[in-house]
């Protein structure tokens, strides 16, 4: 096989392997974010989801079980975010901050004594039986997660869009005034969408230990919990549009790696930034000092 | 009717004294309100601070650790002998700077994180500038110099985005630190690898006659009075300039400012600048002082206490004196915690962790009127 051709496909499994993280956090924070609150700790419910999700699946046996840990750690993560920022004059970038140094430490701490043991890890599905290249084979290995992650896509999308709740939450998220004069409780809605974005990036962290990388370490996450928050400014808060853009960074992610595999190796940690520096260029292109940008909650524009 | 006949029986005295006895009173209310808020900056904080001990307290008795037993330790390695004394200061100096590069632009109401990229890759520019030039003199000088004009410009990239474009700060001060972090990891194992550093892809080094001192009579190194004497500049600019006022008021109501006929986006990108010229500092000096060279030790982690002292010391460029010096103080202490109790190194960061949230759940009991309450009840009965 071509060098070329080796690149692409390493680039193509990499784009489904590394954007189901992507994924998840993006239609966690797409959620929040609709509801007028923008929560940039998810970084910290990520890898605390990871380590949740680590342990659990060690101790049952069971690595459904353990994404389901993982995603009630983003609930519990969630609910401290909404309280915290439901306080008056809290500043929710600043809290997120602070989630997000808390998550990651507390992650850390409870996980040291996971650092050795090898738990079970998530069922993979297999896509490329008809190539006999086992390249192409090890590329087309798709994790169920990611299955999941598809529809959940489609799930938030058609309640954002068609359901009384997406539509509580549309409104809350373009208007708290008038919400609160249609006898909704903001503060209410707000917590349950934090709480339920939360626990969408709980289960991305669950893919991180149980799946690829697939162990538990501190070096786990590098960011994808903040890129993931970038990216949904880029899908303008579209849970098709976050699929997407989590398979752009996907491929982007697999560039170095994919590179290195065939050889080419200077250069490498440049080609790591690469998703870093995809992510700042597409959000200069993207926002306009002068216009606001199309599907973002009202809500948000005044905050920010 | 009755009205006129009231005032025309007024006296000119007893006509100013009801106005005066008003101004008395707004006076006294005005005195008692600064009273009440200079006691908030300071009561509130440490509430907050000892509220977090006692929680990590909890938590420490949870996992099996006597938490006064901790506290003992943790203090006896951060402030309670000489060396660990020296070496809390040590680490308190580079805290100092970055947390200017958030500080700094906070009183515009913009949340920067971009400390760490800007102290990694002042460090980097500072060590390449260094090992090109002669003179122990120039090479600190030049250090120094370029190290913080390349953390000022990193910082104000993030500032000028958000000015010209819209950009979000938060995110791509982050996202720039992560590139920091990657040019440097380049260039150390590239165009500038030293060809003798092995296991460490590192710089050449400054060499040993060119390394920055210590503080006449202690053993830290001058980057401790650097990170004062910058604070000092920054609380003064910040408090007692005009461009101190107009980056205040930008914080305080950007379209007030506006409408006041102020350069905001000007002033953004100046305090962005002025910002990362900490944290640039901070590289240089970490690299003229402790490693000799510039190596992936660069990236500390100091960038982001930087931005937990500068939430909890409220943007307030002299109070960061005090907070980086206790968190430098619990971070100088981990490793003692790591040996006598076992503790893995995110101890010291859930504890910083959870000041952080207290501090911030804090901000919402300013401008409560304690007391009120109470006074009332006093003058009903």
């Amino acid at each position: 096989m071509s060098a070329a051709g080796g690149v692409a496909l390493g680039m193509i499994g990499g784009a489904v392997r590394i954007s189901t993280p992507f994924l998840f956090v993006s239609l966690g924070e797409c959620l929040t974010e609709k509801s007028g609150r923008v929560n940039l700790g998810l970084e910290g419910t990520l890898v605390m989801g990871a380590m949740a999700a680590y342990g659990v699946s060690y101790l049952t046996n069971s690595p459904w079980l353990g994404v389901l840990a993982a995603g009630c750690c983003g609930v519990v993560l969630g609910a401290l975010h909404a309280w915290l920022c439901a306080r008056p004059r809290v500043n929710d970038v600043a809290v997120g901050i602070a989630l997000m140094l808390f998550g990651v430490g507390l992650a850390f701490f409870l996980g040291k004594p996971l650092v050795g043991p090898s738990a079970p890890h998530l069922p993979a599905v297999s896509l490329g039986w008809w190539s006999a290249s086992s390249q192409v084979r090890s590329a087309l290995q798709v994790n169920a997660l990611f299955v999941l992650g598809l529809i959940t896509t489609f799930a938030v999308r058609f309640v954002l869009r068609r359901t009384r709740w997406g539509l509580i939450i549309r409104t809350v998220g373009e208007s708290a005034d008038t919400a609160r004069a249609m006898g909704y409780d903001v503060a209410r809605v707000r917590q349950l969408a934090t709480m339920a974005g939360g626990f969408l990036a709980g289960i991305g962290g669950s893919f991180l230990s149980l799946f690829y990388p697939g162990s538990w370490n501190e070096g786990l996450s590098s960011g994808q919990g903040l890129m993931a928050v970038a990216l949904v400014i880029f899908a303008r808060w579209d849970p098709v549009r976050c699929l997407l853009a989590s398979l752009l960074f996907g491929g982007a992610s697999a560039l170095g790696p994919a590179l290195q595999s065939v050889g080419v190796t200077s250069g490498y940690y440049l080609f790591n930034a690469a998703p870093y520096a995809l992510t700042l260029a597409i959000i200069v292109a993207t926002s306009s000092r002068d216009r606001a940008l199309n599907g973002q909650p009202a809500e948000l524009r005044v905050a920010r | 009717m009755g009205i006129g006949v009231s005032i025309g029986a007024l006296s000119p005295a007893t006509e100013r004294s009801p106005q005066a006895a008003t101004l008395a009173a707004a006076a006294a209310e005005a005195r008692r309100d600064a009273w009440r808020r200079s006691i908030e900056s300071v009561a509130i904080p440490l509430g907050a601070i000892a509220a977090a001990l006692v929680l990590f307290g909890v938590f420490m008795a949870l996992t099996g650790r006597n938490p006064l037993a901790v506290y003992h330790e943790m203090f006896r390695g951060s402030f309670g002998t000489a060396f660990s004394f020296q070496n809390t200061l040590q680490r308190a100096a580079p805290i100092m700077l970055t947390a200017l590069a958030t500080a700094i632009p906070l009183r515009l109401g913009l949340v920067v994180l971009g400390g760490e990229g800007a102290m990694v890759l002042g460090g980097l520019a500072a060590a390449a500038v260094g090992i090109h030039l002669h003179s122990p003199f120039s090479i600190k000088l030049g250090m120094f110099v370029t190290g913080s004009l390349v953390g000022g410009a990193w910082v104000a990239g993030a500032g000028a985005l958000r000015a010209y474009r819209g950009v979000n700060e938060t995110i791509s001060s982050l996202l720039l630190n992560y590139i920091a972090i990657a040019l440097l990891n380049h260039i150390v194992e590239g165009p500038l690898r030293d060809p003798s550093s092995l296991n460490k892809p590192s710089t050449l080094p400054i060499g040993d006659d060119n390394m920055l001192g210590n503080l006449p009579g202690l053993d830290v190194h001058w980057g401790l009075g650097f990170a004062l004497i910058a604070c000092l500049i920054a609380w003064f600019l910040m408090q007692r300039t005009t461009f101190g006022f107009a980056a205040r008021m930008v914080g305080g109501n950007v379209r007030a400012a506006l409408l006041n006929g102020l350069p905001v986006r000007r002033l953004i990108v100046i305090a962005t600048f002025l910002g990362g010229l900490g944290a640039g500092l901070a590289g240089a000096v970490e690299v003229a002082a402790i490693h000799g060279n510039a190596n992936a030790s660069l990236v500390t982690g100091y960038g982001y206490t930087g931005v937990l002292v500068a939430f909890i010391a409220r943007a307030n460029p002299f109070g960061v004196i005090p907070v980086a010096l206790l968190l430098g103080g619990i971070g100088a202490s981990g490793g003692l915690l790591q040996r006598v109790f076992e503790l893995p190194d995110a101890t010291v960061n859930v504890l910083q962790g959870t000041i952080f949230i207290a501090i911030l759940f804090s901000d919402s009991l300013y401008g409560r009127r304690w007391g009120r309450a109470k006074s009332a009840k006093a003058v009903a009965a």
